[in-house]
């Protein structure tokens, strides 16, 4: 067969790449379409059961969803979820973008000590932070009371993604030599931060912050065992009782996570790919 | 920070690149050790916030209610009940780790065949990322639509006369395993495509070129190269599922029996509260973790002689 095609490279090589481009579709097709069903059955099932069951003998049509936007714990329970994703967005900001900024401006050797402590919440899971942060927060009242708390503890889980974000971002601009004609043009540090790095990893920044928001949104754990009445708290409440209308409400959850992880893909497009990942498990 | 409004343009220039300004030796060194007080408030944040509270779990593992040092605690987990959450949350980690290590391994390698078209790449790791996020209370809830009681794929096999019972994951190990694969699986292939990256063209035609088939190849070339990026990346994996704790509440509510739920149900109240034995499994799910970070690290060491 190699010796009946004209073809520029002579040798092995010519001999197999015809067998491996037919051998491939096969099994490629095959698992695409396995990995494909397995994906796309649960989604489907579910946006079935939010128009399923029967209303009155109709069928229920968009009833669960009208039930869903009817109900004022819905709105209540979304605000404060969105509440607490802007809040911990903003707080994480302030305290990560001047730390990540400084220390590869003037600290690089704690560059791998923060590469190390960036990874640790992963190292302790939201389920025994919680155990142990309990405790420690009770005789404060006057936060542990409030949902603001969550913002405090969602800073640290979005910690890693945020810092891994920024430290990409710094390592891809020049830093000192901003930092050098910032200063040159009688611009003092916190000029420097605000007016010159800060627009450079505004990319980085968003990117950063759209995963945040992702992580205050679908945090369940802490927020459940807290008590407070977040987004997927009230997701999960009404799934005790009615399932369409707690697939309805999923349905919802999901579009919104997806969306914020279009608008992150939009973001990032044309610089460096990231892919992240933010959910809580 | 180390500049102010009132130096000249000039110092303030030659300090920003470092050169020797005015001031002597002890105002150098005093600025030296200003420069640590920017790194002040993430370190105290993280103190009060993760730290502190992490280290007292620890400490208080080992206390009495009353505050003197006991084994009490730790050694109530070595009881049966516990024993075996800690058993059934592992082989849930394992499962998981196994079913997305094998099929993320599988789909990553098809992406980067060279045959592979490039859109496909694309496509795969945008869809993963999305994925890779759909967890959670919302995934369960999927799954119970799907393969629970009154699920869709559960009730359209019912008619072919098969029943599901033993994948349904509100109730099985293995169905859950199934459902935290829906992240694992994607995660892997994002995790893994870097590794497969850094294999060289070269090594593959080499190993043509001195008769070696696509499976000899993968047996004595590119596995041994891999395995360890393969086997760090279900580590992550293991540790993911092994701490993941929404998906599973949400399927099985209180009666779960996986350690992550035990101590959910401690701290939550639904049962009577234990603080203690919270402490106690809380500090047995860091101990298994550190455990595992400590393989990564190994493993991951291992990977770095090869793909650099």
């Amino acid at each position: 067969m190699a010796a009946l095609t004209t073809s520029r490279t002579p040798g092995v090589t010519d001999r197999r790449r015809p067998a491996t481009r037919r051998r491939l579709p096969v099994w490629h097709a095959f698992w695409i379409l396995a990995a494909a069903a397995y994906f796309i059955v649960p989604i489907v099932s579910l946006v079935q059961f939010s128009f399923g069951g029967r209303v009155d003998g109709h069928s229920a049509g968009f009833h669960w969803y009208a039930t869903v936007f009817d109900d004022p714990n819905f709105g209540s329970s979304f605000w404060l979820s969105v509440q607490i994703a802007i809040e911990t967005v903003v707080l994480s900001i302030v305290l990560l973008v001047p730390t990540a900024f400084w220390i590869h401006l003037r600290l690089p050797r704690l560059r791998p000590v923060m590469d190390f402590v960036s990874v640790l919440p992963f190292v302790v899971p939201p389920i025994v932070l919680i155990v142990g942060l309990i405790p420690f927060l009770q005789p404060f009242t006057f936060i542990y009371s409030r949902p603001e708390v969550l913002d405090f503890i969602y800073v640290v889980f979005a910690m890693p993604f945020l810092y891994r974000s920024l430290d990409a971002g710094l390592r891809a601009i020049n830093l000192q030599t901003l930092a050098e004609a910032s200063a040159n043009c009688g611009g003092s540090t916190w000029s420097t931060l605000i007016r010159v790095v800060v627009p450079n990893l505004r990319s980085a920044i968003i990117g950063g912050s759209f995963l945040t928001v992702a992580i205050a949104m679908g945090e369940f754990t802490i927020s459940s065992l807290l008590s407070f009445n977040t987004f997927p708290v009230y997701i999960f409440n009404i799934g005790q009782s009615t399932s369409n209308e707690a697939a309805a409400l999923a349905v919802i959850s999901l579009l919104l996570t997806w969306g914020l992880m279009i608008a992150l893909y939009l973001v990032g497009r044309g610089g460096r790919t990231t892919a992240q990942i933010a959910a809580t498990r | 920070m180390a500049t102010t409004d009132t130096t000249p343009t000039a110092a303030r220039a030659a300090r920003a690149v470092e050169l020797p300004a005015s001031g002597g030796r002890g105002a150098r060194r005093a600025r030296r050790g200003l420069r640590w007080l920017g790194v002040a408030p993430l370190t105290a944040y993280l103190l009060v916030f993760l730290l502190i509270p992490a280290g007292e779990l620890v400490v208080d593992a080992f206390r009495t209610p009353s505050g003197s040092f006991t084994l009490g605690n730790v050694s109530t987990i070595f009881q049966s009940q516990y024993l075996s959450a800690f058993g059934a949350s592992l082989e849930l980690s394992a499962l998981a780790a196994l079913f997305g290590g094998v099929l993320g391994l599988l789909a990553a390698t098809a992406i980067v065949h060279p045959s592979a078209p490039r859109f496909v790449r694309s496509t795969v790791t945008t869809f993963s990322g999305m994925a890779a996020n759909f967890a959670g209370v919302p995934l369960a809830f999927a799954f119970t639509s799907t393969l629970g009681a009154t699920g869709v794929i559960t009730l359209a096999f019912k008619h072919l006369g098969i029943s599901l019972a033993a994948i349904d994951p509100t109730s099985t190990t293995l169905g859950l395993a199934l459902v935290y694969n829906y992240f694992e699986f994607p995660l892997m292939i994002l995790l893994l495509l870097p590794a497969l990256d850094g294999m060289k063209r070269e090594w593959r035609e080499a190993a043509q070129n001195l008769g070696a088939s696509g499976f000899t190849y993968w047996r004595t070339v590119a596995l041994p190269i891999l395995l360890p990026s393969l086997l760090g990346t279900m580590v992550l994996l293991f540790g993911g599922a092994f701490s993941a704790y929404a998906t599973a509440y949400a399927l099985s509510g209180s009666t779960g029996n996986l350690v992550t739920e035990l101590i959910g149900n401690l701290t939550n109240g639904n049962i009577t509260v234990d603080p203690q034995l919270a402490y106690a499994l809380a500090f047995g799910m860091m101990l298994v973790i550190s455990v595992l970070m400590i393989i990564y690290y190994l493993l991951q060491r291992r990977a770095s002689r090869w793909l650099r």
